[in-house]
Order: structure tokens, then sequence, then C-alpha cells
């Protein structure tokens, strides 16, 4: 046992450390699960591009800003934690706005006042304030990258799904020189310029939110009939354990009763063992 | 013994069910969607049909998926399906009136718990979002089919438009300005908007316009109907029609037609069908006196001001889902309940006197507290 101690500390904390990302992707999602930032989330999805540009922007900010807040925890008053916090996201997303400026202004014309207002964007703040400021600084940074890509994927879905039914194109636009995406010239014609305007972001991001709740409702309610399953069985095997060991003399007189009692309990101590071992 | 029932309230019961004033509604439209089919041709008809016939599917497919009882036998989905299509120009593709019915019944009526719980007209709101979605097939009018050139071909003619050169040599269609359209260039022009226009038509509707709202006096016999039978509350369409007048001749005063403005605007637009199909909705408009006249009155002021003052023609749709988004609010004004007095002027007075000395009262209070702290501290 303690020889292999390292090695399972070790790919526990990779573990561990993958579900940091993991959580910020899918379990606590910044935009469905969260609902934080939800005001650069509606603004700048007209595109999938746009999306994907203020997502990794927001990234770079959310990973160094998680950094520096966690190295700076110790030092930083409680008291003035607040403006603390904003003046380290405001140095990043100057140097975002200058970096962006300079290599891909296309992105930078289009994302246009939100790339400044990443200083308020409150998925930054809330992971400075309920994350960065308790915990060690590489799980911040993995905790700012994982709320990152998620929320990129979430602006990028927003984003495709509006650019597709809006304007009749898939991932269309320039990003650094290059002209990417399609155009589908059918749908083109019959495109619905609603979901290019304010009006379709609120209808896409209210679908989605339902749809990704009717999803996580459904998962949550076959997790729980298995796992009723799993205890009921587990409850009848214990009581035919029960019942053959106080009338075991009897069922002695019944053969083939009793060899269908034994496969049963059988089964059942089985299954009670392999549910212990899950829960250990 | 059994001589006398015992039972919980409601004791009156009246025949009023919603499939029953779901039919009434129906029965007033029917005028409507005739003249649509002697002006414009059996195009409109069809697309009326469509429109029907995807609220109807698009309402049982959605009860079938969400397992939640049938609801479509209240007939609710057909009138909105027939006020959709009325709500179209008359010549659309065919995309037009499925996508807005779907539209209509799935996300702005079962989204928000089905018939009665729907925060907007689902057909208002439907034809705004089609309008956002296909600006330019959206404000395509055609002219009125002339019977005296076209003859029986004109029962079809718009297919032809529609459709392409598949069908034989028809009379062209021609697009046309709407009344509401050229009234607005002769206000920038400061000319009479009257000019080109012949009342007698705007009256029987052989002008340019959505599918069923050009002809007045279709409407205006629905409309009657439907106050007869006491569908609808007589206060939303007269004050909203009143007040539409009053703010036409305020922001018109000085230029120098305000009875032709009166006229224009009266006839020329969706305001009688709005007035009398689409503010009346029982989910979307208040309950109280008070707020039903803060609601038409809002109606009438809103309506004005967009064909006015913004860079659209029309203004009723957005004017009813303004007002409709309004209502719960104006819900909350309250009334005097049922049975209790009149407040007479003395009350009030006697009422602002307690008032205030409960104030004198709690300060002087607080005086005392504060001083006692200080004392204290």
């Amino acid at each position: 046992m303690k020889s292999n101690g390292n090695s399972i500390n070790f790919s526990q904390g990779l573990k561990q450390k993958g579900g940091i990302i993991a959580n910020g992707i899918v379990k606590n999602n910044p935009v469905f699960r969260l609902v934080l930032g939800t005001c650069p989330t509606l603004a700048v999805t007209s595109g999938a591009v746009n999306g994907m540009g203020m997502g990794l922007a927001a990234t770079f900010v959310l990973v160094c800003s998680n950094i520096l807040v966690s190295l700076l925890r110790k030092v930083i008053p409680d008291k003035v934690r607040i403006p603390a916090y904003v003046l380290i996201i405001a140095t990043f997303v100057t140097l975002v706005q200058m970096i962006l400026q300079k290599f891909i202004p296309a992105l930078y014309e289009s994302l246009g006042i939100y790339l400044p207002l990443i200083v308020v964007n409150c998925i930054i703040l809330a992971r400075a304030e309920a994350f960065a400021s308790t915990n060690k600084v590489l799980d911040s940074a993995l905790d700012g990258l994982g709320m990152g890509l998620g929320f990129t994927a979430s602006l990028m879905l927003i984003g495709l799904i509006r650019e597709f039914l809006g304007a009749g194109t898939l991932f269309y636009g320039e990003l650094a020189g290059l002209q990417m995406g399609v155009k589908i010239a059918a749908f083109e014609s019959v495109s619905m310029n609603i979901f290019i305007l304010p009006a379709g972001g609120f209808l896409v991001f209210g679908i989605l939110m339902a749809v990704i709740n009717a999803i996580s409702d459904y998962a949550r309610k076959r997790k729980e009939e298995k796992e009723k399953k799993q205890i009921a069985l587990i409850e009848s095997a214990e009581a035919q354990q029960r019942i053959s060991e106080a009338f075991g003399g009897a069922s002695e007189k019944n053969g083939v009763n009793e060899v269908n009692e034994d496969v049963k309990t059988e089964s059942g101590v089985e299954l009670k063992n392999a549910a212990e071992g899950g829960n250990d | 013994m059994s001589k006398y029932l015992v039972s919980s309230s409601p004791h009156i019961t009246s025949g009023k069910t919603t499939k029953n004033i779901m039919l009434d509604v129906i029965i007033a439209l029917m005028p409507a969607v005739i003249a649509m089919v002697a002006i414009y041709g059996l195009y409109p008809l069809m697309i009326t049909l469509i429109s029907v016939g995807t609220c109807v599917l698009s309402e049982f497919l959605f009860n079938k998926i969400r397992k939640k009882e049938q609801s479509i036998n209240d007939l609710s989905a057909v009138v909105t399906g027939i006020i959709l299509a009325l709500n179209l120009p008359p010549v659309v593709p065919i995309y037009v009136p499925v996508v807005g019915g779907v539209f209509a019944i799935v996300i702005v009526k079962m989204l928000f718990g089905g018939i009665g719980r729907n925060f907007a007209n689902p057909a208002i709101t439907a034809r705004i979002f089609l309008m956002l979605a296909w600006t330019s097939v959206m404000t395509k009018f055609v002219l009125p089919v002339d019977w005296s050139t076209a003859g029986g071909a004109g029962l079809v003619s718009y297919f032809y438009e529609a459709f392409g050169s598949t069908f034989p040599s028809l009379p062209d269609a021609v697009t046309g300005a709407t009344p509401l359209a050229s009234v607005k260039s002769a206000f920038e022009a400061g000319l009479n908007p009257a000019n080109g226009i012949n009342f007698l038509d705007m009256f029987l509707g052989r002008i340019g316009g959505s599918a069923g709202e050009v002809s007045a006096i279709a409407i205006l016999i629905g409309g009657i109907y439907l106050l007869i039978r006491r569908v609808i509350d007589w206060k939303i369409p007269t004050i909203y029609i009143g007040t539409t007048v009053l703010f036409t001749a305020i922001f018109y005063a000085n230029s120098g037609y305000v009875g032709e403005y009166i006229l224009s605007y009266l006839l020329g637009g969706g305001l009688l069908f709005g007035a009398f199909f689409m503010a009346t909705d029982y989910a979307t408009s208040p309950n109280t006196n008070v707020a039903v006249i803060i609601y038409s009155v809002g109606l009438g002021f809103l309506t004005v001001l967009i064909r006015r003052f913004s860079s659209m023609n029309e203004g009723v749709s957005y004017a009813i889902l303004l007002m409709n988004v309004v209502t719960p609010l104006l819900d909350k004004i309250k009334v005097r309940p049922f049975g209790t007095l009149a407040k007479t002027p003395k009350d009030v007075i006697d009422e602002i006197k307690l008032k205030r000395e409960e104030k004198k009262r709690a300060k002087a209070e607080k005086d005392a507290e504060a001083s006692e702290g200080g004392v204290n501290g």
C-alpha cells in the first residue's frame, strides 16, 4: 500500500485538476449554468468568429487574473479586494486590447466596446472572488482555463446558431488575415435577419438554456432512478437472505425453491459488494 | 330529502366556454376572410389554411411531446392561425406562415404555459418576428386584383406571382404603396395625404395592405358581432380608436389636413383589426376598468407616436405588444373591492391627517431614541 501511495496520489491529483477544468466547461458552465456574463454573451454572438474571439480574449484575461489574484491572495487586504481585483483585471484587459488592435484589427473593430468591458465581465470578477482568492495558484489557473473555455464554447455555440439562422453562413469571417467559414447560398436568401438582431440573441439564449436544463434534468432523473433500482435490488437481496436464513430448515424440504433462492442470494450479495466498493 | 342541492360556488354558470368564445371569434373573422378573397383572390386563403394548419399541428405536437393534456379542441390555435394570416401581406412565400405559426404557438404561447398564460398576443408577436426576420418580404404589398380586366382568372393571379412563370400568362401583380406609406411621404413633402387615395376604396378595402386588414367594413361587421355577443369588452376598441383620432389631431394639428390624416389613419392600416381582434385578447388585456382605460389610451398614443415619428409606417403591432407587456403591471392597480363603501372627500382628508399624525409620532419617537442614545454614548 505505501509503495503505491505516490502514484495513486498523482493520478488522483491529475483527476482533480482535470475536474477543475471540466467543472468550468460543463458542470458550472459560466453562461448556461452560472448565468454570468450575459451582456457580452448576447452582444457579441452575432457570429461564431466574434464569439470565439471574445471567448478567447476573456479566457486569457481570466487565466492571468486568476493567477495574479491567487498569488496576491494573502497580501490584498479584505476591505479593498474588489478595487484590487479590478485593477489586476484591467491591466490584462488593456494588454489584450492592445494585442488585438495590433494583430487582428478586424476582430478588434467588431468586438468594439465589449472588449474593454471585459474589465467588468462578472465571470472574471466572480472567479477571482469565489475561487482564486481562496485557492492555490495552479488550481486557480486551471479554473480560469476551464471557465474561459466554457465561456468560449457557449459563445461559439450561440454564435453559430445565430449566424446560420440569421445570415445563412457558418463560421464566416476573417480572422488574422485568414478568410474562413462557408456561405450557404440556398439559406442566404431565406435567412431570418432577426437572429442577427439583439432579439434573436435573447431567443437563442433562452431556448438553448431550456434545452440544456431539460437534458440535465433528464440525466439527473436517470441517475436517481438507477440508484433507486440498485438500492431496491440490494434491499430485496438482503430480505431474501434473511428469509432463507430464518426458514433455512423449512426450505430444505423444498428443493426447487432452495436452488432459486440460493442463486438470488448470491447475486444479491455480489451486487451489494459491488455497491459498497463503489461507495468506497 | 334531495330537495336542496348542496354544492360549492360558483352557483351561476353560463354556456360560455373557451371553445364557444373562440367559435364566435372565428365567425367574426369570416367577413374579413371573405373580403380578403374578394380583394386578392384565392392565394391569401391558401396562406390562411397553411397558417391555421401549422398552428394546430404545432400545438398538437407540443402537447404530445411534453405529455400534456391535448388542448387543440378549444380552437384557440385556429383563431391564432387566422389572425396571423390576416396580418401578413397578401402574397408571401409559403414558409412565412409556417415559421410564423410555429413561433406563435410554440414560443409565444406554449412555452409560457399555453392558453391564458401567454404574456403577449401570439399572432401579433409572430407578425413582429416575421417582420424583423424577412423585412423585405413582409413589406411587399401587392395591389388588389382588378376584376374588370382579370375576370375569373383574377382568383388565381397571385399564384403566378408566388410560384414564378409556371402559370399561363396572367396580369402581372403590381406592388403598391400602402395608404400609410403614402401618408408618410405626403407628410414629409407637406402635401395633402388624401391625394390619390379614395376613401370609399379604403372603407371597402380596395387598397394595398395586410391581407385581412384592408377592408374596414368587413372588420366592423365582425367587431360589431363580437360586441353584440359580448365576447369582447366595448371599452378597449372604442377608447383605442378614439385616442388614436385624438392624438392624430394633436400631432398633425398644424399640418392643415387634420381630417384627411385622421381618416387615413383610421382606415389605412391595421388599426381597426388590431382594436377589435388583437388588443382585446383576454389573456393579454387588463381586467379592471381603470387599467383598461390606461391600456387603451396607451395603445392609441403609441400607435400614433410610432406612425408619426418612427421610420416605420405602421405602429399597431408594436403598440399592442408593448401594452401587452405592461398589462400585468396595470392589473396591480388596486380598485375598491365590490361591496365596500365609496370614499367621501372627508374620508380622504381624514386619512391624510391620520397619516401625518403617525409620521409626526414616528419622528418624535425617533428623536427621543436618538437623544437617549446620545446620553448613553
